[in-house]
């Protein structure tokens, strides 16, 4: 339970994503599930996809009909709580924000990693951006089995 | 004697926004901070911040303190900064004495602004003075200033969002972070935060407080057990966790000692995290042309500091003479941005805590 472990319920993340025909294009997943006093998601979006308005504590709202999943809000997001998903045949591709060294390289394959903290899979690396717009919070591109759309949330160095 | 208009008393957040307002409003000012550099606990912050662009949301902190230092050296003229410097005196005729360089120094102020800041709580469990057991703030200028590991095997105890974050940035040290242990039976801090510890692998125990310390010369061991709901040990829950440090973040009080010297009306509000002055709404307390900004008079995240440094600085330079050519639309801003920050759920505590120190205004 979130508030005691800081583990989403599958419901919670559920609502966050679109239908699966919105999701073969990649669209932006926002898992602030909390009335707190931020907005940058909304503010760093180049397409007005994300409304939170007037009051900061608002948790956002993803027009994913204006989203194109470019990935800005995923390294601009203070909480680290968004990531972009797709679905692409047989695999889910993810962007997501890493703070840890050393980074991933393109081709590399790491352990997939559920809300949890357990490895569920592998997460074949796909693209690094590390330049400095992102600001030291690199955007990591991967993918992996389709099935773990809805589990998979972030990628750990296999030890 | 020195002769001043305004001191102001730290230069973290609350005290640099502060400076540079007066400075735009055409008041100059004394910034007296006693390290030896400016920007207070923003130098160590090497997060993302919350809240929005007005309060500089999505810069790390050590950014933040940057912006803020650079804006006030882009004033070299009005503002005066004085580093490794401490205030050991302060009296009712506004007179401020300072140590610097182990020398006194006294000076003659018209106005000041104290943004002392808060310092972290303590927690009192047996040995809990073994090596090895810090506070949150320690470990974080060790990682983040120094470059020192604190450790190998960490436990934190507390999971607000100091707790959360600072696990967070031990283990991107590299530092093994065995577990938070929480007191309350919900995490305290943002959810985010929790979860992003949580996908890291570690866990978040509520319910949970520590026991004692372990160690002949230095820790080596905590004893933790489970608490009920009326905060009591459950016997036989007891479980040893092996560690070489021990993170303790159970909260910050207000550093308002300062404030007590020339008796300022002060109150012990909980929510606010101890004794606080009494404020009107410029932030001005019982003694006239003395002012806070910051947590000193509340403690909140460093936002919302930001903010009434802007509001105080601007309202002191007014009272003394120099009212900024935008002061109205100004004054409107930085209040609506603090209604703003303090407005969701995590606000409840600070817009309780001020209601119960709010001056009556007629007493002005």
């Amino acid at each position: 339970m979130l508030n005691k472990d800081g583990v989403a319920s599958i419901e919670q993340v559920k609502s966050r994503f679109p239908s699966k025909e919105l999701l073969l294009k990649p669209k932006a997943i926002t898992e602030c599930y909390e009335e707190i006093p931020c907005n940058p998601c909304s503010t760093s979006c180049p397409f007005d996809a994300i409304y939170i308005g007037e009051d900061i504590n608002t948790p956002p709202v993803v027009d994913f009909n204006k989203c194109t999943g470019c990935g800005i809000c995923v390294y601009s997001c203070p909480g680290l709580a968004i990531v972009t998903a797709q679905i692409d045949g047989d695999k889910a591709r993810f962007k997501l924000p890493y703070e840890f060294r050393p980074l991933p390289k393109k081709d590399e394959v790491w352990d997939g990693v559920n809300r949890s903290g357990e490895v569920v899979c592998k997460a074949l690396v796909l693209k690094v951006t590390y330049t400095a717009r992102v600001d030291r919070t690199a955007l990591i591109e991967v993918s992996v089995p389709l099935e773990f759309l809805h589990e998979f949330v972030t990628i750990r160095r296999i030890l | 004697m020195i002769n001043k208009d305004l001191v102001i008393i730290g230069g973290g957040p609350a005290g640099l926004s502060a400076a540079k307002l007066a400075a735009e409003s055409g008041l100059s000012s004394l910034v007296v901070e006693r390290d030896f550099k400016l920007g207070g606990q923003l130098v160590k912050q090497t997060h993302m911040f919350f809240g929005s662009e007005k309060q500089y949301a999505k810069t790390r902190g050590i950014d933040i303190a940057k912006i803020l230092v650079d804006d006030v050296l882009k004033y070299p003229s009005m503002i005066e900064v004085m580093t490794d410097t401490t205030v050991v005196g302060l009296y009712k005729d506004k007179v401020i004495s300072l140590l610097h360089n182990d020398k006194y120094i006294k000076v003659q102020t018209k106005a000041i602004i104290i943004a002392t800041g808060a310092s972290e709580k303590v927690l009192a469990f047996p040995n809990n003075d073994l090596p090895g057991i810090y506070g949150a703030g320690a470990v974080q200028t060790l990682m983040n200033v120094n470059g020192v590991l604190p450790g190998h095997d960490v436990v934190m105890v507390g999971s607000g969002n100091i707790g959360l974050i600072v696990s967070y940035q031990l283990m991107q040290a590299g530092v093994n972070v065995k577990c938070v242990i929480e007191a309350s039976n919900k995490i305290g801090g943002y959810k985010v935060h929790a979860s992003k510890l949580k996908r890291l692998g570690v866990n978040i125990l509520t319910s949970h407080s520590i026991k004692k310390a372990n160690g002949t010369e230095y820790l080596e061991s905590i004893e933790i057990s489970e608490l009920d709901g009326n905060w009591n040990y459950i016997e036989g829950t007891e479980k040893i966790i092996e560690v070489d440090s021990l993170c303790i973040s159970v909260g910050l009080s207000p550093l308002s000692n300062l404030l007590s010297m020339i008796d300022v009306d002060m109150k012990y509000v909980n929510s606010l995290g101890g004794l606080v002055p009494y404020i009107d709404e410029h932030h001005e307390t019982s003694v006239k042309n003395v002012y806070v900004a910051g947590d000193v008079c509340g403690v909140e995240e460093a936002s919302s500091a930001i903010v009434e440094g802007y509001l105080t600085g601007l309202i002191v330079a007014k009272d003394l003479g120099f009212k900024h050519e935008n002061y109205d639309d100004l004054y409107i801003n930085f209040k609506s941005q603090l209604e703003n920050l303090r407005s969701g759920p995590f606000g409840e505590k600070t817009r309780n805590g001020l209601k119960e120190i709010a001056r009556d205004q007629d007493a002005k």
